[in-house]
């Protein structure tokens, strides 16, 4: 208990340092909600936990920053993302879409594979350098004060682009035909197929949309959080963290999910070695799985429901 | 003769012969090598068990290899000469589980000796597998295979952090290891046939248990479970108590392997404790055809062997990671299940 | 004497009651059948009495123990014996490991006997391999037993099953739909095969939609709608029950519907 008086008390005396925790704790929050819905978005039209999630933040924010050097920076963020998108729908066309009836044990095994591929091919391309795109408006030392707590400009546009990323998914699955049948397809495979809906096209879709906003998360939080050939593996574990802690396939509890573990994690570093930062969102996972399957905003019910 | 004892001896003869060959072409440094891929392929034979026959993944076994190894190290190379006077130090000495040794510079080391560090090993993996699976083994699929992911990743960051498991350098200077008069664990040149012997000998001995285990009543309620749990524990088998017996078993031979080695290589570091590790060892587990013993140990032995050398060069775990796509796509039933003949018939039959 | 009571019986999924304060007993030596329309809670009330679901109130007492909430292997143990609606062998064992497994509560050697293959473990195999060859004679089914049991035909299959169940020499016999998708002929050697069973001294409850295999071999039917027990009686007074055939006439009209 002492403790937290501690925390509290360091916060009242340094509110400024406070903001800039929770600014770090909300970037993270919304890159690690994004790689969840990326994953209930996959897992929903087919039931993979892809584990090769976190590759597509990676290569969205690399091919981005090379692509930088020779284009706009708005030009190179919307040439990486229909890349990455590519190759989403390359993975799925060549490695899932002939499999008949995998087991989930297969499914989990080659998209591993996928995801180590992807990294080595990431290292041989850009090495280990760690690498970062500009800021999109001013710089690192830029900020935009709000009742005198300064904010890097870089967090608004985190928030205002995920935020519409999020928006735009829910209007997507509600009100667009190909959103509304990969909701049939979620809800029954068998049933949208005798409803005459190209089941297969939506599971390729369902590759390119998820890959298509990790790699444009990826993108827009490069500046603060930098990226790396290897920062997939934390972010799918984080994302998947994120995903169960909604409870799979719900998309706006993973913001909520999101935002929860960012700020917790960025709130960590007050009281332990940032070395063990990755072992609290794990940590939150197994407890989850442990106890809540569910998700703490899912229900038992629903659950139980899905054959695992 | 008992199914699969001919194949034991088979095993003996090959492993004897691959020591007179290189002994003969004047190759013996292959020796280390092969000793250390025995070594993983216990770990691998473990996950034989635990993936192919009871269906239970796991992306977590590098952490009880580390566990095993650098509980050992840790404690054979604590220097406890500055306590030496403190009493429980002096009870530890009149039980004899302490060991006094000088190193290259002449200074003393009062540490604990090898014995003590390779049971507790084989103890803190058993301890540790029997908490994290009881929760662990009551999730399934990609539930199953992230909890032990996330297991893996703990004890990475845990000895990758603690100045105590030396941090990104590991611990070395481990002391070999005298399990009898003139018989040691250690890395040195005139030792390394009667090391790779020592290795062949956990391997032949794994081996047979395994084939022992498998043919019998316990190894039929695994295959049981691994095929329809529910109708596993509808005919009266305790689904949960066998997952985590198997589970510990598979955590105690991989902590086993990952001591020895640490005795043998005189050290560890991180990257015996890395997500790669643990990948590597169901790709292999993958590529020898799941519930395959003898599948597991080629493509362990092989793959581990070639890795060691150096062949693959950067492109180390990359092959890995191929090695999983392409079994997984094309032969999930292992490479050595391949049958050509099969796959001709199948696609003149398509044409 | 009733070898199976149930008392008071309930159980939910989320707001839905799948089975509605049902008690009821079973009698040794007899065959008993339950009925009802699809989603009437018949195999909700199976899983619960082998385990698989724990019920939210109530009380099932098996051979004068309550058993209520245990896990499935251990009812298993008590002699209680299931088949599933949807045929589970296992994949990639022969049709005679399949019988063995079902011989396991009734041996014991572990992991230890096992690695180390043990005098006493290799006993115990010798045992278990002849007692479930005996099954197969018994059911007449020994040419298969080298066979890998997934790949027969779906009739051979519930037979196969019937023979794990029945190895391990259970006291009551759970059967759900054990003659779904067999043909007439089947159904008929089935039904037979049924009642032979009960004459060995073993108590069957069994869930079946063919009315004319129920009727027939059960000496008592029991009627479940919507979770609640509407009706327990002889066949032939079964028959006449006007409630059960409302019960299963108007599901006919919401099929027209």
């Amino acid at each position: 208990m002492p403790l937290v008086f501690c925390i509290i008390f360091d916060c009242i005396m340094n509110i400024e340092l406070f903001f800039q925790y929770v600014a770090a704790g909300v970037t993270y929050g919304f890159i690690y909600a994004i790689v969840a819905i990326g994953f209930n978005i996959i897992y929903n039209t087919t039931g993979i936990i892809n584990f090769a999630q976190g590759e597509f933040v990676m290569l969205g924010s690399m091919t981005a920053i090379t692509l930088n050097a020779f284009m706009p920076l708005s030009l190179a963020i919307v040439l990486s993302v229909l890349i990455t998108m590519l190759v989403g729908a390359v993975m799925e066309i060549l490695f899932f879409r002939w499999l008949e009836s995998p087991s989930v044990l297969r499914m989990i095994i080659i998209t591993i594979g996928l995801s180590i591929i992807i990294r080595e091919i990431a290292l041989a391309i850009w090495g280990e350098n760690v690498r970062a795109l500009p800021y999109f408006t001013g710089n690192e030392v830029s900020s935009v004060s709000f009742a005198g707590v300064h904010i890097s400009p870089q967090v608004l546009w985190v928030v205002g682009i995920c935020s519409v990323m999020v928006v735009g998914l829910q209007v997507f699955f509600k009100y667009f035909r190909y959103g509304r049948q990969m909701r049939a397809c979620a809800a029954n495979r068998e049933v949208a197929r005798l409803c005459g809906i190209n089941t297969k096209n939506m599971v390729t879709l369902s590759f390119v949309l998820s890959a298509g906003i990790g790699a444009l998360a990826g993108c827009v939080v490069s500046p603060i959080t930098y990226s790396q050939y290897n920062m997939g593996v934390p972010l799918a574990i984080k994302g998947f963290t994120v995903a169960i802690l909604g409870g799979l396939g719900n998309s706006m509890a993973a913001v909520a999910g999101g935002l929860l573990l960012g700020i917790l994690e960025s709130f960590s570093v007050w009281v332990m070695p940032s070395a063990y930062k990755d072992a609290i969102a794990i940590s939150i996972m197994l407890l989850i799985l442990f106890f809540r399957p569910a998700g703490l905003f899912g229900r038992k019910e629903e659950f139980s429901l899905k054959e695992f | 003769m008992r199914k699969g004892y001919l194949q034991i001896g088979i095993l003996c003869l090959v492993l004897v012969l691959i020591d007179l060959v290189s002994a003969s072409f004047g190759k013996t440094y292959y020796l280390t090598q092969l000793t250390m891929s025995l070594y993983y392929s216990l770990v691998v034979l473990g996950l034989v068990l635990l993936m192919g026959y009871a269906g239970q993944i796991s992306l977590g076994h590098a952490g009880f290899f580390a566990i095993g190894g650098y509980t050992t190290a840790v404690l054979s190379t604590y220097n406890l000469m500055k306590y030496k006077d403190a009493a429980v130090v002096k009870m530890f000495s009149k039980a004899g589980l302490l060991n006094l040794r000088e190193d290259l510079y002449g200074a003393e080391i009062l540490s604990f000796h090898p014995w003590v560090g390779i049971v507790l090993s084989l103890a803190i993996a058993a301890a540790v597998a029997y908490i994290i699976g009881i929760p662990v083994l009551k999730l399934k699929g990609h539930y199953l295979a992230m909890a032990t992911l996330g297991f893996g990743i703990i004890v990475y960051r845990i000895v990758l952090g603690t100045p105590l498991f030396g941090e990104a350098d590991g611990v070395s200077d481990v002391p070999p290891f005298n399990i009898l008069p003139g018989l040691s664990i250690s890395g040195e040149m005139d030792e390394r046939r009667i090391n790779y012997y020592i290795a062949s000998f956990f391997v032949v001995v794994m081996v047979y248990i395994l084939i022992n285990l498998i043919n019998s009543r316990v190894g039929r309620a695994l295959k049981a479970i691994h095929g329809a749990e529910d109708a596993a524990e509808s005919a009266g088998v305790d689904t949960a108590n066998y997952k985590l017996k198997v589970f510990i078993l598979s955590a105690i031979v991989a902590a086993l392997a990952g001591a020895f080695l640490t005795h043998f290589n005189g050290g560890i570091g991180p990257s015996e404790a890395s997500v790669m590790k643990s990948v590597r060892y169901v790709a292999i587990v993958a590529a020898g055809g799941m519930a395959s013993v003898w599948g597991g140990l080629t493509m362990a032995m092989l793959l581990n062997f070639l890795s060691l050398r150096g062949y693959f060069g950067s492109y180390d775990d990359a092959v890995f990671g191929a090695v999983l796509i392409v079994i997984m796509l094309f032969a999930p039933e292992g490479i050595l299940r391949i049958n050509p003949l099969k796959i001709l018939r199948m696609s003149i039959k398509k044409s | 004497m009733a070898l199976l009571t149930v008392e008071g019986l309930n159980m939910s999924f989320g707001g839905l009651r799948a089975v509605k304060d049902v008690s009821f007993t079973v009698a040794e030596g007899s065959i008993k059948a339950l009925i009802g329309p699809n989603g009437a809670g018949k195999t909700t009330l199976f899983n619960l009495i082998s385990g698989y679901l724990k019920p939210k109130s109530g009380v099932i007492v098996f051979d004068g123990r309550e058993i209520q909430g245990m896990p499935p292997h251990q009812i298993a143990s008590f002699g209680i014996a299931r088949t599933f609606q949807h045929i589970r062998l296992f994949p990639g064992m022969t049709v005679l490991e399949n019988v063995m497994v079902g011989l396991h509560t009734h041996t014991r050697s572990g992991f230890i006997s096992g690695m180390l293959r043990l005098p006493a473990s290799r006993r115990e195999e010798r045992f278990i391999r002849e007692q479930a060859m005996e099954v197969l004679e018994m059911i007449g089914i020994e040419e298969l037993a080298n066979k890998e049991a997934t790949s027969l035909a779906y009739g051979q299959q519930r037979i196969v099953e019937l023979a794990r169940a029945l190895a391990q020499k259970p006291k009551l016999l759970l059967l759900d739909e054990p003659a779904a998708g067999l043909n007439i002929r089947e159904t008929a050697a089935i039904g037979r095969f049924i009642e032979q069973i009960r004459d060995q001294g073993i108590t069957v409850f069994i869930v079946e939609h063919d009315m004319s295999l129920v009727m027939e071999i059960s000496d008592e039917v029991m009627v479940l709608s919507y979770g609640e027990k509407i009706a327990e009686d002889k066949p032939l007074a079964i028959q006449k029950n006007e409630e059960v055939i409302k019960v299963y006439l108007g599901e006919e009209e919401d099929v027209e519907n």
